[in-house]
């Protein structure tokens, strides 16, 4: 039996997020991200195909006969635009795809079409507003993307996304989409260098943030015995206004890797949530529970297909999710892939032996 | 024209709310009968229409769907007085029913109308302000003793407003949405027999698309199809429908293009209206088609999805309207688009660009 | 049958954490069924029968979870903040009581409202266990609760927290027994996940591929002080489910169940209900389609820790679905 390294987040990894950050790939529209997803895993895995939705599935086999069969998924999309009518002079009126604040809107730049073309999402001089408005919101329906006189490449049906470029800053990666090229990023990862002992259904998966639905038609394919989605998740943990204690962090960034209890779409299965939580403690990974309540990952579809399908998320925190920049922490990373590597090395068909 | 016309408004004539589209359906099937191979009924009540391709087997499978089932209302309870409360079936805007007139489907069908009671008699709050429905009734005329006899909860109430013909090929009525789907599969159907196709097609008329995509969940659960293409109305112009999510009517088909849709057979369908010279526009939808082929692209493994619309004006009111150009043109455009498929279509299907 | 009702509503089992209600039922029915099994989502199957001359494969259903509380935060003075499994609301919790999966019991209360005639939120509702820190608290983040309200028997109607749905639990263990004959291949499933979103019932369904079935859950009523206004009441019998806010019932099921009432004179009322849906929902939608409908269990105060049936109207249940499930369906 050959000796596999766990993978660990080094300057390649990092470079590689760049990329994935960087790259657009709102949901309904994932090509950038699933390309260089193809790119990277298609000399590593067995099976690769891209399905009905988009999805990009690849296996790699265990070592070992009737090994457990275990699918990770990690969405690719990310929130978004889409230009739906053509004002002339370089004016495209936009709808968002995904759940997006449109109080982060005004004043913001985007990349617009394949092939990412600049642009702004303007607002009122300051000068020109009334008393009172500046303490209202500006309706998304009054709001326009502006790509000056590049009009004629654009049309109603583009996606459009955050221009944020990527930046490593101290101990911490900023850039736009973290949730979920984090998640991308560490599944490619476990693909190049999987535990040898399971075996490993990957799933990158499209249109999660409009509801799940790649995961499902991705975990009917795979129909695997029991499933992790690695997500990033919010971190709440800043002070409260009046300085009263937070009780509602969800998550603390360098707290380790979130493992989830229970959010909006699934309660997990109380045996993964052990097994991750003792392999953590074991294996000396610091890591954190997800406040319960709220949010939901991939798993939220996944273990409802078929006949069932025990399954946990686990997430790397980052704060302002859903906004033009996610500041996450690379030892949170690191952590996160550590200890799905780990889960999964000592993972046998013993835990699914005691009933839920 | 005139037969698909009047087949149009035989069947808008017709009750068949989500999940009782059993008289509808009925007239569907005598329709079809002579243009399909087989006829079936799902589990659920959809209807299955099966035309065998010339293909040599296995034939790849494409799907057309088209639900049958239309909006209306269901008895809560009846007074002792003859009055007949409601809820809804499907989305139904309160502010459409006062003075409507429905059918009432208790032992015999019963005509009434819908009432909205005096504001003297109504909350204060209330003055002047759309009644809410749950204050709206039918009163059919007749004596409470006798509407009691006749009518019970859960019973069904549909619209009974009569259908008009406009001028310009436009028909005016209820349950066009999505009766003139069906009527469109049934062109599509009619022209098909006049042309060859390779692959098998299964025109499936749905049920309870309105309530919760039932059909379109279970038909291609059982059909296994390599395309589904959801049929369906879409927002005209018109008063209340002023920005992009309005297209004109009688200026042709509407391509859907956004996550419910399959970008190779969206560019497949546009470049064949585009050889055919056919009237078409390209419909954005950022998140959801609200079409059948929401819950048909994510059956099983996932099918590619396209959906292929008809401008509506007055949707989910009883005086809806559509030209019945544009339903000749959607069917004639997916009896062309089948007509296209060759045996490999299948496996060229894919996402990227190389 | 009223000490299994009494066993079954007093146990902790909110959604996804009901293996304490599954070890009760498996316990009064094991003897009984031809075969049983748990499958990933934690639901019970019990298969009885095989299928006869004109027989189908019947799945029934009764959920076995009940809305609850999650702990999200424990402050430093031992408070506890949670959020809710299901639908919870503020009203019917403030002063409670509550009873952990790990023992611990505690009261509900809340922070001083901002003004007297506002409900609080969740945000503002704290659990006190009677901890004075962080450190003593026997409860964490993650732990799991149920109302705690003891079983009583107001003049032959039953309160209880845990009625939906533990009462169509015990109707299906007390038919289950009562059975003499089936030409059906039947399928008790006591489902989980239930309030959360029919989760259980979704998956149980596809394994078992019914060729019809029915959910047993609690449904509304129109009969108490100037509420909304339905036509279903305490003491009228059980109810045909005709619709719900997220299901259109078969209406071929809708007719063979109305038959079958009024073949063996049985009472039964028609049900509409605006809000609110059950097992069946998730089940008709399984695979190709199945034809669903539902029994339903005149029920006051759904989802507060004192839900009402009517014992009559359970026993009435009782002998409906022994007397559905007893002879062959004509779905006509």
């Amino acid at each position: 039996m050959s000796e596999l390294t766990p993978p660990t987040i080094g300057t390649a990894q990092i470079a590689l997020l760049e990329k994935l950050s960087n790259a657009c790939a709102v949901s309904g529209d994932e090509q950038q991200v699933r390309k260089i997803v193809m790119e990277e895993i298609k000399a590593h895995a067995e099976d690769v195909r891209v399905d009905a939705l988009g999805n990009v599935l690849a296996v790699r086999r265990a070592q070992s006969e009737g090994a457990l069969r275990v699918m990770l998924a990690a969405h690719m999309d990310e929130i978004g635009f889409m230009i739906v009518d053509d004002d002339k002079e370089g004016l495209f009126r936009f709808e968002l795809v995904g759940g997006i604040d449109v109080r982060v809107l005004p004043g913001k730049t985007v990349l617009v079409g394949k092939d990412n073309i600049p642009g702004v999402i303007g607002a009122k001089p300051i000068h020109l507003t009334e008393d009172g408005e500046t303490g209202r919101k500006i309706p998304l329906e009054s709001l326009r993307i502006d790509v000056g006189q590049n009009g004629a490449k654009i049309k109603p049906g583009d996606r459009a996304t955050f221009a944020t470029r990527f930046r490593q800053l101290g101990p911490s990666l900023v850039g736009k989409a973290l949730d979920n090229r984090l998640g991308v990023a560490t599944l490619i990862e476990l693909v190049k260098n999987p535990p040898p002992n399971v075996e490993l259904l990957a799933a990158f998966t499209v249109q999660e943030e409009i509801g799940l639905r790649g995961a499902r038609v991705a975990a009917y394919a795979c129909d695997p015995d029991l499933a992790i989605a690695i997500d990033s998740t919010p971190a709440f943990d800043l002070p409260a206004w009046d300085e009263s204690e937070n009780s509602a962090y969800n998550t603390r960034l360098g707290a380790g890797p979130a493992i989830y209890i229970a959010d909006a779409g699934t309660l997990s299965d109380p045996r993964l949530v052990r097994h991750l939580a003792r392999t953590a403690e074991s294996a000396a990974i610091p890591f954190q529970f997800r406040q319960p309540g709220g949010g939901g990952t991939d798993a939220g579809a996944i273990h409802k297909v078929r006949a069932g399908i025990p399954s946990v998320s686990v997430s790397v925190p980052g704060r302002y999710a859903h906004t033009a920049a996610i500041v996450a922490r690379l030892s949170d990373w690191q952590n996160t892939l550590a200890l799905v590597y780990q889960s999964l090395s000592n993972l046998d068909r013993s835990i699914l032996s005691v009933h839920r | 024209m005139p037969e698909l016309k009047a087949f149009l408004k035989q069947m808008i004539s017709l009750p068949g709310l989500s999940a009782y589209e059993d008289p509808l359906r009925a007239v569907i099937s005598e329709a079809w009968r002579p243009l399909v191979d087989e006829l079936s009924v799902s589990k659920l009540g959809s209807l299955h229409g099966l035309r065998r391709g010339t293909g040599s087997e296995p034939r790849p499978r494409i799907l057309l769907a088209a639900h049958m089932d239309a909006i209306g209302m269901m008895v809560t309870r009846v007074t002792p007085d003859g009055l007949i409360y409601f809820t809804e079936i499907g989305g139904v805007d309160p502010r459409i029913l006062p003075s409507t007139p429905v059918m009432v489907h208790g032992k015999r069908a019963i005509p009434g109308v819908v009432a909205q009671p005096p504001d003297r008699l109504l909350p204060a709050s209330v003055k002047g302000s759309p009644v809410e429905m749950r204050h709206l009734f039918v009163d059919t005329g007749l004596e409470g003793p006798e509407v009691n006899q006749l009518v019970r909860v859960g019973d069904l109430i549909s619209f009974d407003t009569e259908a008009l013909d406009l001028p310009g090929d436009l028909v005016a009525g209820h349950s066009l949405d999505n009766r003139a789907s069906v009527a469109a599969l049934t062109a599509c159907l009619q022209e098909l027999s006049k042309i060859r196709h390779e692959w098998d097609v299964y025109m499936v008329a749905t049920t309870q698309e309105e309530e919760s995509l039932g059909g379109a969940f279970t038909s291609p659960y059982e059909i296994r199809p390599a395309i589904a293409v959801a049929v369906d109305v879409t927002f005209a112009t018109g008063p209340g429908v002023s920005d992009y999510r309005g297209h004109a009517l009688n200026k042709g088909a509407m391509l859907g293009w956004g996550p419910n849709t399959h970008p190779y057979i969206f560019k497949s369908i546009k470049a064949l209206t585009e050889r055919l010279d056919l009237p078409h526009e390209t419909e954005v939808y950022p998140r959801y088609s609200g079409t059948d082929a929401m819950g048909m692209q994510i059956v099983a493994e996932g099918i590619p999805s396209m959906v292929v619309s008809i401008p509506l004006r007055y949707m989910h009111t009883p005086v809806e309207i559509i030209s019945i150009k544009d339903v000749e043109r959607v069917g004639r455009l997916l009896a062309q688009y089948i007509a296209s498929l060759t045996p490999d279509y299948a496996n060229q299907i894919r996402w990227d660009e190389a | 049958m009223k000490e299994l009702i009494k066993k079954l509503v007093e146990t902790v089992g909110p959604s996804g954490y009901e293996s304490a209600v599954r070890e009760l039922v498996q316990a009064e029915i094991g003897a009984l069924a031809d075969e049983m099994r748990v499958d990933a989502l934690g639901n019970l199957i019990a298969r009885k029968g095989a299928k006869a001359e004109g027989g189908m494969r019947v799945m029934l259903s009764a959920h076995m979870d009940e809305i609850g509380l999650i702990a999200t935060h424990v402050d430093e003075n031992g408070f506890v903040r949670f959020t809710t499994i299901g639908g919870v609301r503020p009203h019917t919790c403030i002063g409670g009581r509550v009873q952990f999966l790990n023992g611990a019991r505690g009261l509900i209360y809340m922070e001083k409202p901002e003004s007297p005639d506002r409900l609080p939120s969740f945000e503002q509702l704290y659990i006190d266990v009677g901890a004075t820190s962080r450190a003593n608290c026997p409860v964490k983040v993650g732990d799991i609760a149920a109302f705690d309200r003891p079983f009583v028997e107001l003049n032959g109607r039953l309160v209880s927290k845990a009625m939906d749905d533990r009462i169509s639990v015990a109707v299906m263990i007390e038919a289950l027994r009562a059975l003499k004959y089936s030409p059906h291949e039947l399928y008790f499933v006591f489902s989980t996940q239930e309030e959360v979103g029919l989760r259980g019932a979704t998956t149980s369904a596809y394994s078992i591929d019914p060729e019809i079935a029915l959910s047993v859950d609690v449904t509304r009523v129109g009969d108490t002080p100037k509420d909304i206004k339905m036509e279903v009441s305490l003491g009228k019998g059980p109810a045909v489910k005709v619709r719900d806010g997220g299901m259109l019932s078969d209406p071929r099921v809708v007719r063979w169940m109305v038959d079958t009432a009024e073949k063996a004179g049985i009472p039964y009322q028609l049900e509409v209900l605006e809000g609110g849906t059950t097992d069946a929902r998730a089940i008709q939608l399984t695979r190709a389609g199945v034809p669903v409908g539902c029994m339903s269990i005149p029920t006051r105060y759904i989802h507060s820790p004192s839900e009402m049936v009517d014992y009559n109207d359970v026993q009435q249940c009782v002998r409906l679905l022994v007397e559905l499930i007893s002879a062959p369906i004509q779905l006509g």
